[in-house]
C-alpha cells in the first residue's frame, strides 16, 4: 500500500510542472497567441527560484522569484509579438534558445550547490492518515496551487465575462477590435500570466522535484506542456488529465530503470517524447474535434488599424 | 508610452537591406552591457570574442569547420519556413544522418577506397531525410502539428545516439569511453588545405548547397511553388499545387541537408561518433536562417557570423573566464533583434506619448471618438 501511495505522490510531483506551465499556456493560446518560449521561460523560472533560494535560504522567496522571472521574460516576447507584430513561432523559439543560453550563463556559480526545497504541507493528525493524509494532506505546496490554478482558470474562461472576452479575441481579433475590445492589452495579460505559470514550473522543478541547478533541467518539460494543450483541445480539466497521464509515463519509465527491466535505459527515457507524438497523432487524426476547438486566430500577429 | 505601427504602402527595401546590420549593432550594445554587468571591460571583450578568434589564418579555417554545418542546414531550412512548413527538429536529422553515415565506418572497417566517402555523404542524406519524413508524414497524413513533433524527435535522436555508443556500437578497445572506433583514412572527409588548417570539403558543400538552393529559389518554378504556398495556401492550391506535396519536399530537402551536415562534421571534424556531436548547430541554424533573410546568399553571411559566436564564446571562456554559454546568449539576442528589426521593413515604427495620443486637427477628433464609442 504504501508503495502505491508514493507512486501517487511522485506522478503527482511529475505532473505538477506540467500541468501549471499547460496551463498558464492555455490562457495563451486561448487569447489567440502562440507562445513557443515555455520551455525557455520555465529554465528561467527554475534558474532564478533556485538562486533567489539558495541566495536567501528561503524557498518562498524562491518560489516568488520564479514567477517574477518568467513573467518578466515572457514581456519580451509580449513586446515583439504584440507591439512590433513579429513572427510569433519564430520569436517563441528565439525565447526558448535565449533562455536556455541565459540560464546555463547565470546558474554557472549554482552548479553543485545544494539547493532549499519548499516544505511539505503538514498539518498535525491529519497529514499522518494512511493513504489519504498524505495524498490530500501532506503534497508539497505547489501542488495545491496547480489545482487551484485549473479550477481557477477553469471558472474565469468559461464562467467570466471576461473570459468571454478573452475567447472571443482568440476566435476572431479583429471582430473583437471592431467592438472595442482591447485585444493588445488583453494579449498582454495573457502573456504574462502563462510566463509567471511557466515560471513557477520552472521553480516547482528546482525548489521541489530536483532542489538544485542542473544545465537544461526542464528537459522538454515546456515543449511537453505546449503538446498538451493541443492534446486538451484546448480545456483546463483535460489539461488535468493529460498533465496526470503524463506524469505517470514520466515517472513508470524511472521505475523501469530502476528495477533494471532488460531494455536500455535510454529507450525508457525516450518514452515521454514518444508518448507526447503518439498522443499528438490520435488527438490530430480526429479533424473535427482539433478544427472546432482550435483559437480560430491563433498564432496570426494582429496589427490595429485606426 | 505605446508603440504605434504604422504599414507602409510597400516594403521598404532600405530597411530591407539594413535590418540584419540593425539587429547585429544593437545585439553588440546590449552584449557590451552584459560584458558590463559581468565585470569585464566591454572593448576588451569584444576584441577577445569577435576579432581575436579570426585573426590568424588556421583560425579562419576553425570558422569554416564551424559555419559549414550551420550554413547546410540553415539552407535546407530557409526552404522550409519560406513555404511556412516548422522544420525545428533539424538537430535530430542532423544526428540521425550522422549515425547512417557512420553505419559504413563503424561496422565494414574494411571497406576502403575513393568509394567510402560518396556512399556516406549518400546515406548521411538518407539518414537525415528518413528521420524528417516522420513528421511530414505525420502532418500530411494525420495533419499534426510539425513543430511539436519534429522537436520531440530531437530528444528521441539524442537519446538513440547515446545508446548506440554505449552500447552496440562501442569501440572494444575503447577502454570503456563511450565512442566507436576512430574512422579509417578513407572514411575521413578531406581538409582542403591541410598545410593551412583543418577546413574540409564540408564548407563546400554548404556553399555549393547555398549556390544550388538560391538558383531554386529564385530561378526555378519549384521555388515559386514554395514562395506561393507559403505566403497564401488557397493561391497555391488554384495554382494547382499540392500542398501535401510541398510538406514533403520541405522536410525531405532539408532533413536531407541536415544529414549531410552531420555525416560531414563527424567524418571531418570529429572522426567518431560520440554521445554528443553538435553544440546545437540544428537550433543555431534557426538563427542562422532568419539572420540570413531566409535568403541562401544572406544565410552563408550569416553562417559565418554565428560560427564566430561559438568560436568567441570558447575564447571568453579561457581568456575570461566567463561561460561558454555566452555565446548561446549572443545567438539568442541576435535572432530577437533580428526579428524585432524585420518589423521596420513593413512597418513604421511611432512612439506615442500617454499624454500625446490626442489628434491635433479638429477634423480628425470625431473619427477616433466614434471608434471608442462601446
Amino acid at each position: 500500500m504504501d508503495i502505491t501511495v508514493n507512486i501517487l505522490l511522485t506522478i503527482a510531483t511529475a505532473a505538477t510542472p506540467l500541468l501549471i506551465a499547460a496551463i498558464g499556456e492555455l490562457v495563451v493560446e486561448r487569447s489567440g497567441v502562440l507562445n513557443l518560449g515555455v520551455e525557455g521561460m520555465m529554465i528561467m523560472g527554475a534558474v532564478g527560484g533556485f538562486g533567489a533560494g539558495y541566495l536567501t535560504g528561503s524557498p518562498w522567496i524562491g518560489l516568488l522569484a520564479a514567477i517574477i522571472v518568467g513573467a518578466l521574460f515572457s514581456l519580451l516576447f509580449a513586446v515583439m509579438t504584440l507591439s512590433l507584430a513579429t513572427n510569433q513561432v519564430a520569436t517563441g523559439l528565439s525565447l526558448t534558445l535565449l533562455g536556455l543560453g541565459l540560464s546555463g550563463m547565470i546558474g554557472t556559480s549554482f552548479v553543485g550547490q545544494p539547493g532549499v526545497r519548499l516544505p511539505n504541507l503538514d498539518i498535525p493528525g491529519i497529514s499522518s492518515i494512511p493513504i489519504v493524509g498524505k495524498l490530500i494532506f501532506g503534497q508539497d505546496p505547489v501542488f495545491y496551487i496547480s489545482i487551484a490554478l485549473t479550477a481557477a482558470v477553469m471558472w474565469f474562461l468559461f464562467r467570466t465575462r471576461t473570459g468571454l472576452t478573452l475567447r472571443s479575441i482568440g476566435d476572431s481579433h479583429t471582430s473583437a477590435h471592431a467592438l472595442g475590445i482591447k485585444v493588445i492589452r488583453y494579449r498582454y495579460l495573457a502573456v504574462i500570466f502563462g510566463g509567471a505559470s511557466a515560471g513557477l514550473a520552472g521553480g516547482h522543478l528546482s525548489l521541489v522535484y530536483t532542489p538544485q541547478w542542473v544545465e537544461n533541467m526542464s528537459a522538454g518539460r515546456g515543449w511537453i506542456a505546449l503538446a498538451l494543450v493541443v492534446f486538451a483541445s484546448w480545456r483546463p480539466w483535460r489539461v488535468l488529465a493529460g498533465a496526470y497521464i503524463f506524469g505517470a509515463v514520466w515517472i513508470g519509465q524511472l521505475h523501469a530503470q530502476a528495477f533494471g527491466i532488460p531494455v536500455p535505459s535510454q529507450f525508457l527515457s525516450s518514452l515521454p517524447y514518444l508518448a507526447t507524438i503518439v498522443v499528438l497523432v490520435l488527438i490530430s487524426r480526429n479533424k473535427r474535434l482539433t478544427m472546432m476547438n482550435t483559437p480560430a486566430s491563433l498564432g496570426q500577429p494582429f496589427v490595429p488599424d485606426r | 508610452m505605446r508603440i504605434e505601427l504604422v504599414k507602409r504602402p510597400q516594403r521598404s527595401a532600405l530597411f530591407s537591406m539594413l535590418s540584419p546590420f540593425i539587429a547585429f549593432a544593437l545585439t553588440i550594445i546590449a552584449g557590451a552591457i552584459m560584458f558590463a554587468l559581468l565585470g569585464v571591460n566591454p572593448l576588451n571583450a569584444f576584441e577577445i570574442y569577435f576579432v581575436e578568434p579570426i585573426s590568424q589564418v588556421w583560425q579562419l579555417h576553425e570558422l569554416a569547420i564551424k559555419a559549414a554545418p550551420l550554413i547546410l542546414i540553415a539552407v535546407g531550412l530557409s526552404v522550409c519556413y519560406k513555404a511556412n512548413i516548422w522544420n525545428i527538429g533539424a538537430e535530430g536529422q542532423f544526428i540521425f544522418g550522422a549515425i547512417f553515415g557512420s553505419i559504413i565506418p563503424v561496422l565494414f572497417p574494411q571497406f576502403e577506397g575513393p568509394l567510402v566517402i560518396p556512399l556516406m555523404l549518400l546515406l548521411g542524406m538518407v539518414g537525415g531525410a528518413f528521420y524528417a519524413s516522420i513528421p511530414a508524414l505525420l502532418k500530411t497524413r494525420f495533419s499534426t502539428n510539425e513543430i511539436l513533433t519534429s522537436l520531440m524527435l530531437v530528444y528521441v535522436a539524442q537519446l538513440f545516439l547515446d545508446w548506440l555508443v554505449r552500447g552496440p556500437w562501442r569501440d572494444p578497445q575503447g577502454h570503456g569511453f563511450p565512442q566507436t572506433i576512430q574512422f579509417g583514412d578513407s572514411a575521413v572527409l578531406p581538409e582542403l588545405m591541410p598545410d593551412a588548417g583543418r577546413a574540409n570539403w564540408g564548407f563546400v558543400f554548404a556553399l555549393v548547397a547555398a549556390v544550388a538552393i538560391w538558383l531554386m529559389m529564385s530561378r526555378m518554378l519549384k521555388g515559386f511553388e514554395v514562395r506561393v504556398l507559403g505566403s497564401s495556401p488557397r493561391a497555391g492550391r488554384f495554382a494547382g499545387f499540392g500542398f501535401n506535396k510541398m510538406v514533403f519536399f520541405a522536410f525531405l530537402l532539408s532533413g536531407a541537408l541536415a544529414g549531410l551536415a552531420g555525416i560531414s562534421e563527424v567524418s571531418g571534424a570529429i572522426g567518431q561518433l560520440q554521445p554528443v556531436i553538435s553544440p546545437g548547430y540544428g537550433f543555431t541554424a534557426i538563427i542562422v536562417a532568419f539572420l540570413g533573410r531566409l535568403n541562401p546568399l544572406g544565410i552563408v553571411a550569416a553562417g559565418l557570423v554565428l560560427a564566430l559566436t561559438y568560436l568567441g564564446g570558447e575564447a571568453v571562456q579561457s581568456a575570461l573566464g566567463i561561460s561558454d554559454k555566452v555565446a548561446r546568449v549572443f545567438q539568442g539576442m541576435l535572432l530577437f533583434f533580428v526579428l524585432g528589426c524585420d518589423t521596420l521593413i513593413h512597418y513604421r515604427i511611432r512612439l506615442i506619448g500617454m499624454a500625446l495620443t490626442k489628434p491635433k486637427g479638429a477634423a480628425l477628433e470625431a473619427a477616433p471618438k466614434l471608434g471608442e464609442a462601446r
